[in-house]
């Protein structure tokens, strides 16, 4: 049986710069993998070159979901195989109602969540916030918790969540393992990005990325243990080589350094 | 008014129009609120509510029209206006006079309907005095069939006495627009507060312009000029939101987005502030372009198509 995703020596380049070095990640059914890793280390265009976002055209390497290559598919096919991302600043919708923003996640699915029942399931009132607009009234916690939500009406085979805990109003991490733990239960896996090792262990199993290349995988305490020992104090984000980690082989990283701040727009 | 059958007729077709703007006929009947149904030149409705006065007189092509919410009245429910015209070519002016008394409130839902519109002339020209602490909200539809065979020249002038408030919305989203020429021009004294908003959809051919222009006179007064249109095919737009910062500790506020759908629509935004008292703080925001992309994928990555995902970006901007 294959691996939901595989990627295979994944490479990307943006703006000059080689972004994605060559990762090799496998996420399987069902499970909760995290990718952790500091600010600018690649996980986000990770998340964006597997959703398909414009700008992030795969370099080199492959993408298998299922086992078939998804590279050429466009961001609409790909969510109709099942995979989604929840960003992590989520946008701003005007004149859209909470109710409408989630009725369209996986419309057509025939198993896609009530809004209202995704909503209470991120522990938000439907009878409070099904009419709210998703505009700027909202909280940046109450529109991230929306977005949750959102991936839980679509009924998604692959959820990924880009730093789902940060922001201002930020979720507690009880919150997000409540959450994550619901999408699991109605069978997708989920891939969490994060730069907070607390959140990255209640994962089944974690990867530490650096430099856009996977450093490590295993189980999450152990690669907590690896990035607190490595990651969080390392004055050369993006260049573990330098320092030559123990057990991990050294890096060959051709992209510019990236600052610890970096990450966002990558 | 005496009641003809051709008065039924004219009535039965107005209504159907009003019908095709998204109101409801039986507006028209309602007991509570006032009523003023305008078919060409004719005051088809005009009926007034405790506390608010309709009186209209006949013109040549079009009507004038005088309403008052007199003084402290609180008109509860909203007052229907509807202005149309069920032929295919011809002009309708309306010459009216809104005075809105000190503390009277009322709120006017108006639809202005023109769905076989060929050759058509709709003219409003308005002035509104909005009283000391009195507040008058002004929400009007717009709907000109298919053809874009109309132009539409609502020209208001408008003032806010002390501690009033107006709030005005423009709407054209269903149907064509045709030639719309919209020009608000309100001035606000002391803590008195001016909202203006448009939102219209220019398909084909349309040409769309819109002047919201505040004067913030009084000391604290507020203005809001806020445009969202959208343009599509061959469709231009040109928006001016202009403020006049003059009163001290005025606060006013630019908000002007245009999304342009097609090789050869154009658009065109222009925000003016202009200081002229040191403690008052105009800001702006104008944004043209296509439809911003993280939303649409946010929504491409939900399984909505891309066209899909711009119809929903589009019709919560004009909703």
């Amino acid at each position: 049986m294959p691996a939901l995703l595989e990627l295979e020596g994944v490479g990307l380049s943006r703006g000059g710069s080689e972004i994605l070095a060559g990762v090799d990640l496998t996420i399987e059914p069902a499970e909760i993998h995290s990718v952790l890793g500091r600010n600018g280390t690649g996980k986000t265009s990770l998340a964006c070159l597997v959703m398909g976002l414009s700008g992030y055209e795969l370099t080199r390497g492959r993408i298998l979901f299922d086992g078939k290559d998804i590279a050429k598919l466009s961001i609409s096919d790909r969510a109709r195989a099942g995979i989604t991302l929840a960003w992590q600043e989520p946008p701003r919708f005007e004149g859209v109602s909470v109710y409408d923003y989630l009725s369209l996640s996986g419309a057509g699915k025939p198993d896609r969540l009530d809004p209202r029942e995704a909503l209470a399931l991120v522990g938000m009132d439907p009878l409070q916030y099904a009419d709210r607009m998703l505009d700027e009234d909202l909280s940046g916690g109450e529109r991230k918790r929306i977005e949750l939500a959102s991936v839980l009406a679509m009924r998604p085979r692959l959820a990924m969540l880009d730093e789902p805990d940060s922001g201002i109003d930020s979720l507690s991490i009880d919150t997000i393992d409540k959450v994550i733990r619901t999408i699991v239960k109605r069978g997708a896996a989920v891939l969490l990005i994060t730069h907070r090792e607390n959140l990255a262990e209640i994962a089944d199993r974690a990867s530490a990325m650096c430099g856009g290349k996977i450093l490590k995988t295993g189980q999450p305490d152990e690669i907590g243990r690896f990035f607190r020992n490595h990651c969080e104090d390392c004055a050369h984000i993006n260049s573990p080589g330098q320092n030559g980690y123990p057990g991990v082989e050294a890096l060959a990283f051709r992209g510019p350094t990236l600052s610890p701040s970096g990450e966002g727009g990558q | 008014m005496t009641q003809t059958l051709d008065y039924e007729l004219e009535l039965d077709a107005i209504a159907r129009a009003y019908a095709a703007s998204g109101g409801d006929p039986r507006d028209f009947h309602a007991t509570r609120g006032g009523v003023l149904v305008v078919s060409g030149n004719r005051a088809l409705v005009g009926r007034g509510t405790e506390g608010l006065t309709i009186e209209t007189e006949q013109l040549s092509d079009g009507i004038r029209a005088r309403i008052v919410a007199h003084r402290g009245a609180h008109i509860a429910d909203p007052v229907h206006l509807c202005f149309g015209m069920v032929p295919t070519r011809g002009v309708q002016r309306i010459l009216a006079d809104f005075v809105i008394e000190e503390d009277a409130s009322v709120r006017f839902l108006a639809h202005c309907t023109f769905p076989n519109a060929v050759e058509i002339r709709h003219i409003m020209e308005g002035t509104v005095e909005v009283g000391e602490n009195a507040r008058m909200e002004y929400e009007e539809t717009h709907y000109h069939g298919d053809t874009a065979g109309i132009e539409t020249l609502p020209k208001m002038r408008i003032r806010v006495a002390r501690g009033g408030l107006y709030r005005s919305t423009f709407k054209l989203v269903k149907g064509a627009a045709g030639v719309v020429d919209l020009d608000y021009d309100v001035t606000a004294a002391e803590e008195g507060i001016a909202e203006l908003f448009a939102k219209i959809y220019g398909k084909g051919d349309d040409r769309v312009k819109v002047r919201e222009s505040i004067n913030l006179e009084g000391r604290g007064s507020r203005g809001l000029a806020k445009s969202r249109i959208v343009v599509t095919d061959r469709a231009s737009a040109e928006v001016l939101g202009e403020i006049v910062g003059a009163g001290p500790g005025s606060r006013g506020h630019v908000d002007c987005m245009e999304i342009i759908r097609g090789g050869k629509a154009q658009a065109v935004a222009v925000p003016l502030l202009r200081v002229v008292e040191e403690s008052a703080k105009l800001t702006h925001e104008a944004a043209i372009g296509s439809v911003d992309k993280r939303q649409m994928e946010t929504l491409m990555a939900r399984g909505l198509s891309e066209s899909e995902a711009v119809d929903v970006i589009v019709r919560g901007l004009l909703r």
